[in-house]
């Protein structure tokens, strides 16, 4: 067991510090594909009640094909495909600049499409449940479009999706370890790292698990405290 | 569509299809079963059976399944010497089975949450009626409650299946030539990139039928919970 | 607040743009970082290795300023197709069958394919008839892999993402035999892991799908890198830099 344990300390020998490392990649890839898929979410939804039939055949399709792909495909679709995408994008301008499309940044915006595809589907409800009428209310006493979507409509909104919404959020934060197939240092990777130079799969695993177990936790502390605030008007019985 | 890969490549991604399929339902299905103890336990007075299975819920729901198969599949190769005692190393020897293993598991929490809200949302007065016309516990758990909470809880299943299927992409990591093994194998010989999307398209339509399958179902089952005036 | 130094360095890292200078050479190679002697990250994550000398010794020889990238193995060629190197220098065997997506330089070495298997199990005959039934193991995307697939049809073929977790496979017992190149073997064979396995039958170098030795993998069209490198490696094997590097990690000469 203390053996085990010296595996996790600092330093050259040991790999504590190489899985914080990977931990902090994980919670950083989370926390910037969180706030893109949302907005992209938003905006998806707020498509799929255009009157623009285009618009609805687009956001629809889109939530087809990122909500029946495997994560992993997609992943690995984004990573190769995005990469000759961007750079034969890049040619038509000029020639000899080489782009680079990054594991993280990859896995960024896989995760952002699955993610949104899913969370309009959230907002769309809610959307729905948030009253004609409110809406209508709010622009009878004269509020611009811009300040009753902000002041009305998004303040109830948010207080329908949430329960949805922190749902997602949580499976997006377990999704995080798929990038570890496309050699992105985050947890998981590390963790196979350490496995393959220690040969202690069991204890490394397990602390892996732990740790996202952990997050998890954390996650849902912080949703609770949300839900909380977005709660306060409501009248409690 | 290049001809010549598919001819090479199609039965290869077929047969993958057909253990993405086979790996899928059969880890729904033992999963089924192992969440009705899982969300009675969920459900019951006793604090230490609550505890449990709050904490089995917590663990697969909470860490990636990705990472649970590695613990299981590489963690049994450790572990060799024990699980040869025991007589269970034929089992987990076999990628296979570590993977079934591990799906079922993680399913079983997920549908044991889905059974507990179906349970939850049924009515008191369904339980009373049961008793007062002389059911037993067991009886009126499995003949009023359980068909009930299946049928209200319809929908999320279905998301539950959608999910295992994408999921299981992930059993390729571990030998395992599913859909996404057979995919990855094509790749590697021959750098196709179509390959991956003719992959992600089958994936498509196998979520697609499965949705549609299901809406019908849905439908179906639950006409009589819907308003007179929606029929 | 480190969380956001963290997504700050992270923002600026998504997408490098790298101006293309021709005046100086630079050259940007691709290897996997984690097929020991040839190529392996240290503990301190640095990239060493048989390949990543030679590719410094050949850097050296035509004054090129080069740059490594640790890339997967399933997914090294892609990687090159897609720019995010110019030059695959990771063992890579030259076959007809990469020849179809990539140019390749001469070989730079050449070992023959093994078999190992557990020293207990009593397997000693590899050909495709005695293997029938068995598990056999190799890493995906290799010449190794391939073989099997194409020559032991009977077998059950399992392929890792890594040499590492086949060989953590065997060793538990989960496979029968690999196949994979004989020094990357040995290497293992001399670990404590590897204590439990030995070589067995003969070396394969069928070069229908062994190709012929290890060369250097460059973007169909990029005659002037592949003549390039296929100068230096004259060169070293001349000046005696090579047989250097060699002596450094083998004992017999793998050229």
């Amino acid at each position: 067991m203390g053996e085990l344990l010296g595996y996790l300390s600092f330093g050259p020998s040991g790999w504590g510090d190489e899985l914080l490392a990977g931990l902090s990649i994980t919670v950083t890839l989370f926390l910037s594909t969180l706030p893109i898929g949302l907005v992209l979410g938003f905006l998806i939804a707020l498509a799929k009640r255009s009157p623009n039939p285009t618009l609805r055949i687009f956001a629809n399709a889109y939530t087809t094909v990122f909500r029946g792909v495997p994560e992993l495909l997609t992943l690995f679709i984004i990573f190769y495909g995005g990469q000759m995408a961007l750079q034969w994008f890049v040619d038509l301008f000029s020639s000899g600049i080489v782009v680079d499309l990054n594991a993280f940044f990859a896995g960024m915006i896989a995760l952002s499409f699955v993610f949104s595809a899913y969370a309009s589907e959230v907002f769309l409800s809610a959307l729905n449940a948030v009253s004609v009428g409110q809406a209508e209310a709010a622009r009878a006493l004269g509020l611009g479009r811009f300040r009753t979507m902000q002041k009305v409509v998004f303040p109830q909104l948010l207080r329908h999706a949430l329960p949805g919404l922190s749902n997602l959020s949580l499976i997006l934060q377990k999704e995080t370890a798929l990038v570890s197939i496309l050699a992105l240092d985050e947890l998981l990777r590390h963790t196979q790292i350490a496995v393959g130079a220690t040969k202690e799969p069991i204890f490394f695993f397990s602390i892996a698990c732990a740790l996202y177990v952990g997050l998890a936790f954390l996650s849902s502390l912080l949703i609770k405290q949300i839900e909380n605030w977005t709660d306060r008007g409501q009248v409690r019985v | 569509m290049d001809m010549e890969l598919l001819i090479k490549y199609g039965p290869k991604m077929f047969d993958g299809l057909l253990v993405t399929l086979q790996l899928v339902s059969v880890s729904l299905l033992l999963g089924g079963v192992l969440s009705l103890p899982i969300a009675t336990m969920r459900l019951s007075s006793n604090k230490f059976f609550r505890g449990i299975s709050y904490a089995y819920v917590y663990f697969f729901r909470g860490s990636p399944l990705i990472a649970q198969l590695f613990l299981v599949y590489f963690g049994a190769g450790q572990l060799r010497p024990f699980l040869q005692d025991v007589g269970l190393w034929g089992f987990f020897r076999d990628a296979w089975y570590c993977t079934i293993f591990v799906f079922s598991l993680n399913t079983a929490a997920y549908q044991a949450e889905i059974l507990r809200g179906g349970i939850q949302a049924i009515h008191i007065g369904q339980r009373e009626a049961a008793k007062s016309m002389g059911l037993g516990p067991f009886v009126t758990f499995f003949k009023v409650i359980l068909p009930q909470a299946l049928i209200s809880s319809l929908r999320p299943y279905g998301n539950e299946v959608i999910l295992m299927i994408k999921g299981s992409a992930i059993a390729s990591v571990v030998t395992i030539f599913d859909l996404m093994g057979a995919t990855k194998l094509a790749f590697s010989r021959t750098f196709d990139f179509e390959i991956y999307l003719i992959a992600a398209l089958i994936y498509l339509v196998v979520v697609e039928i499965i949705r549609f399958i299901w809406d019908k179902m849905d439908r179906r089952l639950t006409r009589h919970l819907r308003p007179l005036s929606d029929q | 607040m480190k969380i956001f130094k963290i997504l700050a360095a992270a923002g600026l890292a998504l997408a490098t743009v790298i101006g293309a200078a021709n005046a100086e050479m630079k050259i940007r190679i691709g290897t996997e970082g984690a097929y020991p002697p040839f190529n392996f990250k240290d503990a301190s994550g640095e990239l060493k290795g048989f390949d990543v000398d030679i590719a410094k010794a050949l850097c050296a020889e035509m004054k090129a300023e080069c740059s490594f990238v640790a890339q997967d193995w399933d997914g090294i060629i892609p990687a090159l197709l897609a720019k995010k190197y110019d030059a695959i220098i990771a063992s890579m065997s030259i076959t007809e069958e990469r020849k179809k997506k990539v140019d390749f330089t001469e070989k730079y070495y050449s070992t023959p394919a093994k078999f190992i298997v557990d020293k207990k199990g009593g397997i000693s005959d590899v050909s495709a008839d005695a293997l029938k039934g068995k598990n056999i193991g190799a890493q995906g995307s290799t010449i190794h892999a391939n073989f099997l697939e194409d020559v032991y049809k009977s077998s059950t073929i399992k392929l890792y993402k890594t040499q590492d977790e086949a060989n953590a496979d065997l060793a538990s017992g989960r496979l029968d035999a690999i196949l994979a190149d004989s020094a990357v073997l040995l290497e293992w064979l001399k670990t404590k892991d590897g204590g439990c396995c030995k070589f067995t039958g003969p070396g394969f170098n069928d070069p229908k799908y062994f190709g012929v030795g290890a060369g250097i993998a460059v973007r169909k069209g990029e005659t002037d890198l592949a003549a390039s490198f296929n100068k230096a490696i004259k060169a070293i094997r001349a000046n005696g830099v090579y047989k250097k590097i060699n002596d450094k990690y083998f004992p017999f000469d793998v050229y």
